[in-house]
């Protein structure tokens, strides 16, 4: 067994764990409520992204358009709240549902074809959510959308607004981390993978490999959904043009910036897409998307697995130097 | 049936344009089987070189050749510089990389040249010659198409660098054996491609005003008839191209649900119509895996 400074690769797993913990549960004590607000919306978008990551990464399947899911998630929630008037909470639950049942529907043709065509309905997909969504205004209020109000933290807890959405997406966070751990240890997660090496070889070994796609697919979508739907409790507002083709893309760029098939890489890309923009902002409106752009093509030539394989391979190369 | 007629007519002449970016789709697809995600954006920061020379005094068809001559060379350059090194990586790195060219071009342009919409002028007279069904312009269109096609048709069938590039694209290894650079044919492949792509964005320009989204949703009107033509196929690819402008029209004015305002659906919906039903498309050979 090598251990670096006495502890095993799996001890110190253990301990980033604790120690991130630690940190995420600390951060909005120390930090402003915008700054709360925003490492909300990074927990958000990581949830989304362990969606996109479950699909692209452990699949293999390419999808240019997720913002569809994260649109219905949003609406979903934006509708109940607004029209029945229903708590925040129970709407998650609900467009989970929703993003899985129209997932699964989605990638059910899509998806008896090889990967390539799949990126191409995904992004017809992507380019036509913004008029799907003016054309039902009855449903979503056209191009003015729909205006939320932030729920009141519960139980009478000291806590602002935004740091109890910061809490509640965590919570959420964890779950669906904690449920997506599992579902890839299992034997689903195995014949999700092996699909991914060797589609050939999984079907020979009797696995249903469209069924599995297009459950990978729905999944994939719920993931993205309920962060949709705490994305519009969060922000406050759902409007036809924030879902555009580029929300897809700045998904497909987390996921890739982060680390595909990997846990904490999608947590590097919700930082990365949530942070990066903000900074490159200053240097002209446009900017963000061609330092995205840059970005995803460096990362192609220079670190495929992303940020989470760079990390890895310099834990890797600890460890070496250490046994040697 | 007059304005059945009208709006056939005028079908064609947005099918011209979708016929030319979904030939620029079959092109590059045949070269590397692969979509380009920015082909649409290429087309669009062509357009608005073309914008650009025309605006400093060039007469229109100079601005409109050496438009088509700087897409070439970029083209070509895009495939030496970007996507050659990829040559052998996985299709989600290289749909990756066409995502990153989608971005990089859509908001470069923005950077450049504004958000703002800009008139782009027709080549062709604004009274209509032809009778009230259909303008100048369309017609135009249809021509200059037409031409396009021809010429087209005559490199791959009759010249030797053409028939080297169908060569290169069907068998590579045998072309190579005979002496063909088979890269170099890929690189020729997308600098036609951009060139072509030039061309319906200077001809969809006067219709739909220049600005930096102007082509999001004409590529995917090219897709679909890549698609529905099949994307083995740049015969089909033409054909499909005009049949879906035809689609477009005649749903768009005779299914009152549909209209205007859901016109990028009715792609979406021809694309998984023919991803579900028949995937090798109207043209097209069905793909066949060996083991």
């Amino acid at each position: 067994m090598i251990r670096i400074a006495g502890l095993t690769r799996r001890q110190w797993a253990a301990l980033a764990l604790v120690l991130g913990l630690a940190v995420a549960f600390l951060l909005p004590m120390v930090v402003t409520d915008y700054r709360s607000f925003q490492f909300t919306l990074v927990i958000i978008y990581a949830i989304a992204l362990m969606g996109l990551n479950l699909l692209t990464g452990y699949n293999g399947q390419i999808s240019i358009g997720h913002g569809a899911f994260y649109a219905i998630g949003a609406y979903t929630a934006a509708i109940m709240m607004d029209r029945w008037e229903i708590a925040y909470y129970w709407t998650l639950p609900a467009a989970g549902v929703v993003c899985l049942v129209s997932g699964f529907l989605f990638g059910l043709p899509a998806l008896r074809l090889e990967g390539l065509y799949l990126a191409l309905a995904t992004f017809a997909l992507a380019v036509a959510t913004p008029q799907i969504l003016k054309y039902f205004d009855s449903w979503t209020g056209g191009v003015q959308g729909i205006v939320l109000f932030k729920p009141d933290p519960p139980f009478g807890l000291p806590l602002s607004q935004d740091q109890w959405l910061y809490y509640f997406s965590l919570a959420i966070a964890l779950v669906m981390f904690w449920a997506a751990w599992n579902l890839i240890h299992s034997r689903i997660g195995r014949a999700i993978v092996a699909i991914r090496d060797h589609p050939i070889a999984a079907q020979t070994m009797g696995i249903n490999a469209p069924l599995y796609k297009s459950m990978t697919f729905g999944v994939s979508a719920l993931y993205t959904g309920v962060a949709g739907a705490l994305g519009a409790i969060v922000v406050q507002f759902v409007a036809p043009d924030s879902f555009s083709v580029f929300l897809s893309i700045s998904f497909l760029v987390g996921a890739v910036v982060g680390g595909l098939a990997s846990f904490t890489g999608a947590i590097y890309g919700g930082l990365f897409v949530v942070f990066i923009p903000n900074i490159s902002e200053e240097i002209s409106q446009a900017a963000p998307w061609a330092i995205y752009g840059a970005f995803l093509l460096v990362f192609m030539y220079v670190m495929p697995s992303g940020i989470a394989g760079f990390l890895r391979r310099i834990g890797a190369w600890i460890a070496r130097r250490n046994a040697s | 049936m007059e304005l059945v007629l009208q709006q056939v007519l005028s079908g064609l002449a947005t099918g011209g344009i979708y016929a030319s970016v979904a030939l620029a789709v079959v092109m590059i697809y045949q070269a590397i089987e692969h979509f380009n995600f920015a082909q649409g954006e290429m087309a669009m920061f062509s357009t608005y070189v073309a914008w650009s020379l025309i605006q400093i005094g060039m007469p229109y068809w100079v601005a409109f050749g050496l438009t088509l001559v700087i897409s070439f060379i970029g083209g070509v350059l895009i495939e030496r510089i970007v996507l050659r090194p990829l040559h052998r990586a996985p299709i989600l790195s290289q749909i990756i990389a066409f995502i990153a060219l989608f971005v990089i071009f859509n908001s470069v342009a923005g950077w450049i040249f504004t958000y703002t919409i800009k008139p782009f002028p027709s080549p062709f007279p604004e009274e209509p010659i032809f009778g009230t069904f259909i303008s100048t312009h369309q017609v135009g269109v249809i021509g200059v198409t037409l031409v396009m096609l021809g010429i087209l048709f005559v490199f791959f069938n009759f010249s030797r660098i053409g028939l080297a590039m169908r060569a290169a694209a069907q068998n590579p290894e045998s072309s190579r054996l005979v002496g063909i650079p088979v890269g170099w044919m890929t690189a020729l492949g997308w600098g036609l491609a951009s060139a072509i792509g030039a061309v319906a964005g200077m001809m969809v320009a006067p219709i739909v005003f220049l600005e930096p989204n102007m082509m999001v949703g004409i590529l995917l009107y090219g897709f679909a008839g890549a698609l529905l033509g099949g994307v083995t196929s740049p015969t089909g690819a033409v054909v499909g191209g005009f049949l879906v402008g035809v689609i477009e029209n005649l749903v768009g004015t005779f299914v009152p649900f549909i209209g205007t305002e859901l016109k990028l659906t009715v792609a979406l919906v021809i694309i998984v119509g023919v991803l579900t039903i028949k995937p090798s498309g109207l043209f097209g050979r069905p793909v066949v895996t060996r083991v």
